[in-house]
C-alpha cells in the first residue's frame, strides 16, 4: 500500500482558494463582437477583470481626415453598425454647426423620425441578444419579427437596411416614398402591443428576475465618474438625456418622457429600454402627424469647406448613449480631425466595476446590459 | 445651442423662393436723351449718378429679399471665434488659477478654454468639485504638425448636468512632455487617455495604466499623427523578431515602399475626374 503524505494535498489547491486566470473572448457569442476579457476567477467568483479592446480597430478616424465632409457619412455608419441613423445624425449635425448650415424643417422632422425608428430597432436587437445570453430563446423570434418591419421601412426610404447613409450635411437626400407615412403609422400603431408581448414573456418571469435583479450594480456616482451615458445612466437614477437637456433637430417640439429607474441593476436597465421604446413610438407618431411640406436640402455650396480655424462638438442621444462628433476644420474640404465619441467605449470601460465580486454567469448578463457594439468601441 | 435656435419652423410663412422685385427705375427720365458736346461731362456725371442709384436700389432690394428668406435658403455663414463674454465660470477660473487659464474664447456658442499643461489637473478638479462639471464627456488628441510650439493638443469635453452646459478645455504639449493625467479626478479618463497615447504618443503622467489600447503592445508608431502613412506600416519587431531587433523596423512616416503598378503602355491614361 502506497502511503500518501496528506500534507501535500493542501486544502488550498483542491478546494478553490486558488485563483485562476481565464481568457473570455474575443471569439465568444456572449461578448457581442470581439470583446476580450482577462478574468481572474476564484471558482465561480470573479476576482479581477481586464477588458482588452481593439480587435475591430479600422482606423475610421484616420479615414475621416482623408475624405471630404460628404464622403465621410458612410464611414459613420460603420461605427455603431446597428444604429447607423444616429451616427449619421451626430456627424452631419457637427458639420452643419461648423459651417453654419440651417436645415429645413421637413428634413429635420425626417431625421427625428429616422433616429427614433433606429432606437426601436437597436433596442429590439439588444433585447433579443440579451435574452438569448441569459437563456430566453423566444423573445429573439418575437423581436426580430418587428425589427424586420423597421428595417423594411429603412430599406424603402434609402435602400439600405443597416448601413443607412441616410443623411447629408444640409438636409435629407430623399423624400419619404409614397405610402411610407401610412406604413410607418401602421407599424408604430401596433407596436405597443408587441412591447406588451415581450414584457409578458420577461418582466414578471421568475427566471428572468432571478438572473437580472440586483446583478451588475452600477451606483450613480460610479456611472457619472466613468462618463456612462444613455439607458445605463438612466437605470442608475440619473435622468440625463441629450434629447431633453440640449434638444437638437425637432426634439424640443416633441412631447415625450425620459424614463428613469433607481435600482441601478440589470433589471432596471431592461425596464428603461422597454419604456424608451414606448416613448419612441410617441415621438414617431408626433413626427408623422406634424410632418410639414417644404424643401429637403438647405442652400449650401457644392464643396463644403470648413472655416480656416474652428472646432465644434455636437452630440445626439444614440440608443446606447451620447454619441458626439468633434470636428476641427482647417479651411480645406476635409476635416483636419474628426473624433467620434462613442457611447459604448465609455459604457464598457465601467464593466470591471460591475462584475468584480460577482459570478461568471452574471458576467454574461452584465455584458448584455451594457449593449456594447465593438464597432463603436474600436472604431 | 444658441446658434441653432433659428432652425425651428416658422409656421404660416411661405417657404418657396421669392424673387427679388426689380429695382424701380425712376431716374431714367431725368437723363438727357441726346447729350450736347458741351454738356457731355455733365451728362456722364448724371449717368454715373443714375447707375449708382440703380445699383443702390438693387442692392437694397436684394438685401430685403435676403431678409425675407428662411434661414435655410440663405448662404451658410460659418461661425467665428469670439472672446468669451465675462461670465462667472471664466472669472472664477481666472481668479483662482491666474496664468493657468491662457485663453477663453467661444466658437459657435461653445466656450473653449486653453489651459496651461501644468495646471490641467487642478483646473479639472476645481471644475468638477466647485463648478459642477461632473461628466467628463470625452478626451481626444489633435495633431497640428505646422505648429512649432506644442504640435499636439489634448482636448477635454466637460458637461454640467445642472446647467446643461458644455465646455471644452485644450492643453498643448509636444513630443516627450507628459500631460498630467486626470484619472484622479474622473475615473472615466483612463481609457481615453490611453487612446490619446496610443494614437498620438502623448503620455500622461501618473496614469495608472499607460499602455496601448487599440493597437497592440509593440506596435511601432502612432497612427493618427499626420505623418503616419495611411497605407500603414510594417509592424516591425513585435511581429517579426527574426528580421528586426528591439525597437527596430520601419518608422512611421517613411511609408512601406509600396508603389502603384505601372499602367499598361498601350492604353492612354484616363482623365482624372474633377473632384468638385
Amino acid at each position: 500500500m502506497v502511503e500518501v503524505d496528506s500534507s501535500d494535498l493542501s486544502r488550498d489547491t483542491l478546494f478553490g482558494v486558488e485563483e485562476m486566470e481565464i481568457n473570455f473572448g474575443p471569439q465568444h457569442p456572449a461578448t457581442h463582437g470581439v470583446l476580450r476579457l482577462k478574468l481572474k476567477v476564484d471558482g465561480e467568483r470573479i476576482v479581477d477583470c481586464y477588458p482588452v479592446i481593439g480587435y475591430l480597430h479600422r482606423g475610421t478616424e484616420k479615414l475621416f481626415e482623408l475624405h471630404p465632409f460628404f464622403q465621410n457619412v458612410p464611414h459613420t455608419d460603420r461605427l455603431d453598425y446597428v444604429a447607423a441613423a444616429t451616427n449619421n445624425l451626430a456627424y452631419v449635425g457637427a458639420v452643419e454647426k461648423l459651417l453654419g448650415i440651417v436645415v429645413p424643417p421637413r428634413a429635420s422632422y425626417i431625421r427625428t423620425l429616422l433616429s427614433e425608428l433606429q432606437r426601436i430597432s437597436s433596442h429590439l436587437l439588444w433585447l433579443a441578444t440579451h435574452a438569448i445570453d441569459i437563456g430566453a430563446m423566444t423573445p429573439f423570434f418575437y423581436t426580430f419579427r418587428e425589427r424586420e418591419v423597421v428595417l423594411d421601412l429603412f430599406e424603402e426610404y434609402c435602400g439600405a437596411r443597416l448601413t443607412l447613409n441616410c443623411m447629408r450635411p444640409g438636409g435629407q437626400p430623399y423624400d419619404l416614398p409614397v405610402g411610407w407615412v401610412e406604413r410607418c403609422a401602421e407599424f408604430v400603431g401596433g407596436f405597443p402591443e408587441k412591447i406588451d408581448e415581450y414584457e409578458g414573456l420577461l418582466t414578471e418571469n421568475r427566471i428572468w428576475k432571478k438572473r437580472t435583479v440586483g446583478i451588475g450594480i452600477l451606483s450613480p456616482e460610479m456611472a457619472l465618474d466613468y462618463a456612462v451615458t444613455g439607458p445605463m445612466l438612466r437605470g442608475s437614477g440619473i435622468g440625463l438625456d441629450v434629447r431633453k437637456a440640449m434638444p437638437y433637430e425637432m426634439y424640443d417640439q416633441m412631447d415625450f418622457d425620459v424614463p428613469v429607474f433607481y435600482n441601478c441593476d440589470t433589471y432596471d436597465r431592461y425596464l428603461v429600454r422597454m419604456e424608451e421604446m414606448r416613448q419612441s413610438v410617441r415621438i414617431v407618431q408626433q413626427c408623422l402627424e406634424k410632418l410639414p411640406e417644404g424643401p429637403l436640402m438647405a442652400k449650401r455650396p457644392r464643396v463644403l469647406k470648413a472655416p480656416k480655424e474652428g472646432d465644434v462638438y455636437h452630440a445626439v442621444e444614440a440608443p446606447k448613449g451620447e454619441i458626439g462628433f468633434y470636428i476641427v476644420g482647417d479651411g480645406t474640404p476635409n476635416p483636419h480631425r474628426c473624433r467620434g465619441r462613442p457611447p459604448s467605449f465609455y459604457n464598457i470601460q465601467v464593466l470591471p466595476e460591475m462584475v468584480v465580486g460577482g459570478r461568471i454567469a452574471d458576467l454574461i448578463a452584465v455584458i448584455g446590459t451594457t449593449d456594447v457594439v465593438l464597432g463603436a468601441v474600436d472604431r | 445651442m444658441s446658434e441653432r435656435q433659428d432652425d425651428k419652423p416658422q409656421e404660416g410663412r411661405p417657404t418657396g423662393d421669392q424673387p427679388a422685385p426689380e429695382a424701380p427705375d425712376e431716374t431714367r427720365s431725368e437723363a438727357p436723351a441726346t447729350p450736347d458736346s458741351d454738356s457731355s461731362a455733365a451728362a456722364a456725371e448724371a449717368e454715373a449718378e443714375t447707375k449708382a442709384k440703380a445699383a443702390a436700389a438693387k442692392a437694397k432690394a436684394v438685401a430685403e429679399a435676403e431678409a425675407r428668406k428662411e434661414p435655410w435658403e440663405r448662404d451658410p455663414a460659418a461661425p467665428e471665434w469670439q472672446e468669451a463674454e465675462s461670465d462667472g465660470l471664466v472669472d472664477a477660473l481666472k481668479s483662482s488659477f491666474g496664468e493657468g487659464v491662457l485663453a477663453a474664447r467661444t466658437f459657435a456658442g461653445e466656450l473653449v478654454l486653453e489651459i496651461d499643461r501644468q495646471s490641467i489637473r487642478e483646473v479639472g478638479r476645481s471644475l468638477k468639485e466647485e463648478h459642477g462639471f461632473t461628466l467628463l464627456v470625452d478626451i481626444c488628441g489633435v495633431h497640428y504638425p505646422d505648429r512649432d510650439q506644442a504640435p499636439f493638443e489634448v482636448v477635454y469635453h466637460l458637461y454640467n448636468l445642472d446647467q446643461t452646459r458644455r465646455i471644452r478645455l485644450k492643453v498643448g504639449t509636444q513630443e516627450g512632455i507628459d500631460v498630467p493625467s486626470v484619472v484622479a479626478v474622473w475615473k472615466g479618463a483612463n481609457w481615453p487617455e490611453r487612446e490619446v497615447y496610443d494614437m498620438y504618443g502623448v503620455r500622461f503622467a501618473e496614469h495608472p495604466d499607460m499602455t496601448r489600447i487599440l493597437m497592440w503592445e509593440g506596435f511601432n508608431g502612432h497612427p493618427l499623427r499626420k505623418d503616419f502613412p495611411v497605407e500603414g506600416i510594417d509592424t516591425g519587431a513585435a511581429i517579426y523578431p527574426e528580421f528586426y531587433g528591439d525597437e527596430a523596423g520601419p518608422v512611421a512616416g517613411t511609408g512601406t515602399g509600396w508603389k502603384p503598378p505601372e499602367p499598361p503602355e498601350d492604353k492612354p491614361e484616363e482623365p482624372v475626374p474633377d473632384e468638385a
